[in-house]
């Protein structure tokens, strides 16, 4: 067996890194409504497409693809709200939340269908030209700025949680809603705040995605099962485990296909959620 | 005497007229519609190629009810969603039978639902005459017939003829990578592409091997940047070949030649870095294929319904080709017949070949297929042209080998 050359791993390295990104940046509106909300948000894939086939629709229309986060985060934020009216006004369970989510999941898929077809859309956009050399190895703009919209926002997220009395207030109403309540914090607004919030972010990896990926209604589902393993590796409610989660795992991967069989790269992420499931249960 | 003679010719005339105004038109089919049934893909992962199916369904049973429609009866084609699972395919199959009664059976799209259809009319005894299955030492069933003419061992019959075709050209490959996602119809495709390529004397310098759904392409590109072959196989299927093409391009590679499956014909050929990609295909759109006056139709028609149906590519290809010749397939045989039973009709078909746009299809081999009729294409020029063999090569297209 040949040992693998240095660029190999490298540029490896640097693939898992980046789709380690998109998985963090995936998973932090879902570990977020998650954790804080008790909900279980399937849509969040889907909202994440549909804010690629928008990012899509805009980019082809004119439109810087970035510039699109312009129109598409507040139509997310709005909707982030709303939905969560919905699951407030009917008192809707965690594993309610589960299947009313699967549902809205498929709506979205069906209108995605229905508007763009289910033929492949790719974004043609000057971002994807544009790669930056060191030494052997190539780093892709799209993937590279994936990497730090999805390092800025656990960061950001993360320090509001933590430094801001609307994230201390939020954190609190996370922890004990009726007390939290008590001490004056209107815990019914914060969460339509952070359900808003958690669609946005949806929004952003939308984008992220059609900068990288083609575009079928059907990619939706492809992301589930490794996306619900980083932001269950990374603990719920926590801006950054994901990201950490996901640059775990996709490094994982990216190795694992650079070094052996390539298709024994879906089996790292699931181990990987298994060994952590086993060596901390009580996290989850 | 005369008068009366003349109100007689006159009222004949009149009555001449009434009959010819009230007689049907001539091709106008009448009485009870002949039901056909099948599932598509309509959502789900294979949901964008079943589209092109659907399109083609519609086009020609409207073609035929425009004439005489099917033994000078309306058609009328039942099509459910089968969400691209092959076990709903086989529940809807059996509703089509038992709920639906239709007269007749179109295959679904893909081998996974074909197989499970293929079930279903073997408990019914029915005809299934498919368009897109990709493993035919796998269609047991006596009755079935595939349009997608792959021939009984394609594994064998179209390997060597890419390798022929690149072993004339004027650089043939010494060195080959097979790559390939193991989704099932790829993966025996490939796997007999590099046996084939080690009798013949290519070094193999990788082998490798995805599961299907495999998202980051990165580490593959990379170890095939690390080979460098100068021929690469790609058992890809949709996607998969423009996504391992863009992780090639953020490396910054570009392979000498390759070859991808059964790639989306329209996005790869739009993607400037599947500059020279080759796949396989039984029709493509120019002479000598547009030669014959029912494709051309066909073609035309195409255009127009798949742009209503917001295909963003409408070039007929290998998919519409083959969907459009397993309609023709059906239908000639039920005419020629004059039947609806499903034992003469399949009878019939496994002695006569029947002419499509596909080209002359037999059912009288192994597993009832006949000659494997795949070519060799080429994206030249963003467009998709047949190279091999040369007497189906577009007009002026030459196969480039670097």
């Amino acid at each position: 067996m040949n040992l693998p050359s240095l660029t190999l791993l490298g540029q490896s390295l640097l693939s898992g890194i980046f789709i380690g990104a998109l998985y963090g940046l995936l998973g932090l509106g879902l570990s977020l409504s998650w954790g804080m909300l008790r909900q279980i948000n399937l849509a969040h894939f889907a909202l994440a497409f549909l804010g690629a086939y928008l990012t899509y629709q805009l980019a082809s229309a004119g439109m810087d693809p970035l510039a699109t986060l312009l129109v598409v985060l507040p139509c997310f934020f709005a909707f982030g709200v709303a939905l969560h009216w919905v699951f407030a006004r009917f008192a809707i369970s965690p594993f309610n939340s589960l299947l009313v989510t699967f549902g809205v999941t498929v709506i979205i898929e069906s209108v995605i269908q229905w508007i763009w077809t289910a033929d492949y859309r790719r974004l043609e956009s000057h971002y994807g030209d544009i790669k930056f050399r060191i030494g052997t190895l190539f780093v892709p703009l799209p993937e590279l700025l994936t990497l730090l919209v999805a390092i800025a926002l656990a960061l950001g997220t993360w320090a509001a949680l933590r430094y801001t009395d609307l994230g201390k207030a939020l954190r609190a109403a996370a922890e004990d809603a009726p007390i939290a309540a008590a001490f004056g914090v209107n815990e019914r607004a914060l969460a339509m705040l952070l359900s808003g919030l958690s669609a946005a972010f949806a929004g952003v990896a939308g984008a992220c995605l059609a900068l990288s990926y083609t575009l079928a209604p059907s990619q939706i589902y492809a992301w589930v099962g490794v996306v619900f393993a980083a932001v269950m590796i990374g603990g719920l409610g926590n801006p950054i485990g994901p990201l950490v989660a996901g640059l775990v795992i996709g490094v994982s991967e990216a190795l694992t296909m650079a070094i052996t069989a390539p298709a024994w790269a879906p089996l790292v992420s699931f181990s990987l959620l298994i060994i952590v499931l086993l060596a901390r249960p009580r996290k989850f | 005497m005369n008068y009366s003679k003349g109100l007689t010719l006159i009222a004949a005339g009149a009555l001449l007229a009434l009959g010819l105004a009230l007689q049907p038109a001539a091709a106008a089919p009448s009485g009870k519609p002949i039901r056909i049934g099948s599932t598509l893909a309509l959502t789900g992962p294979l949901a964008a190629t079943a589209l092109v199916h659907k399109v083609v369904g519609e086009i020609f049973v409207e073609e035929l009810n425009k004439k005489d429609g099917l033994l000078g009866r309306p058609v009328e084609w039942i099509v459910k969603d089968d969400q691209s699972k092959p076990d709903l395919a086989r529940t809807l199959y059996e509703q089509l039978i038992t709920v639906d009664k239709v007269d007749l059976l179109m295959g679904p799209y893909a081998t996974g639902a074909i197989l499970s259809a293929m079930g279903v009319a073997q408990r019914y005894n029915k005809v299934l005459v498919h368009h897109t299955f990709g493993m035919p030492s796998m269609a047991k069933y006596d009755m079935q017939f595939a349009t997608w003419a792959l021939g009984p061992h394609p594994e064998e019959t179209f390997t060597n003829l890419l390798y022929d075709a690149l072993a004339k050209s004027a650089h043939p490959p010494k060195t080959i990578a097979v790559v390939t996602s193991k989704f099932p119809s790829v993966h025996f495709l490939s796997v007999g592409a590099r046996e084939v390529a080690k009798k013949r004397g290519l070094k193999e310098v990788l082998y490798l091997e995805w599961e299907f759904g495999n998202k980051d392409f990165g580490p593959i590109a990379s170890r095939v940047k690390d080979a460098n072959p100068d021929f690469i196989w790609v058992g890809a299927i949709g996607l998969e070949g423009n996504l391992l093409l863009d992780a090639m391009k953020k490396i910054d590679y570009a392979p000498k030649n390759h070859f991808y499956l059964y790639p989306a014909p329209g996005p790869m050929a739009k993607s400037p870095e599947a500059k020279n990609a080759l796949a396989a295909s039984v029709f493509e759109e120019h002479p000598p294929f547009t030669n014959n006056p029912v494709a051309k139709a066909f073609v035309e028609k195409f255009h127009e319904r798949g742009a209503k149906a917001g295909l963003p590519d409408t070039s007929v290809d290998v998919q519409a080709a083959s969907s459009y010749s397993a309609w023709q397939v059906l239908t000639t045989a039920v005419t020629a017949t004059k039947s609806l039973d499903d034992k003469t009709i399949a009878a019939w078909l496994k002695k006569n070949p029947v002419d499509t746009v596909a080209g002359h299809l037999r059912f009288d081999g192994p597993f009832n297929y006949g000659d494997d009729l795949m070519k060799v294409k080429q994206v030249q020029n963003g467009h998709w042209v047949v190279v091999w063999p040369t007497q189906f090569a577009a007009p002026g297209a030459k196969l480039i080998v670097q």
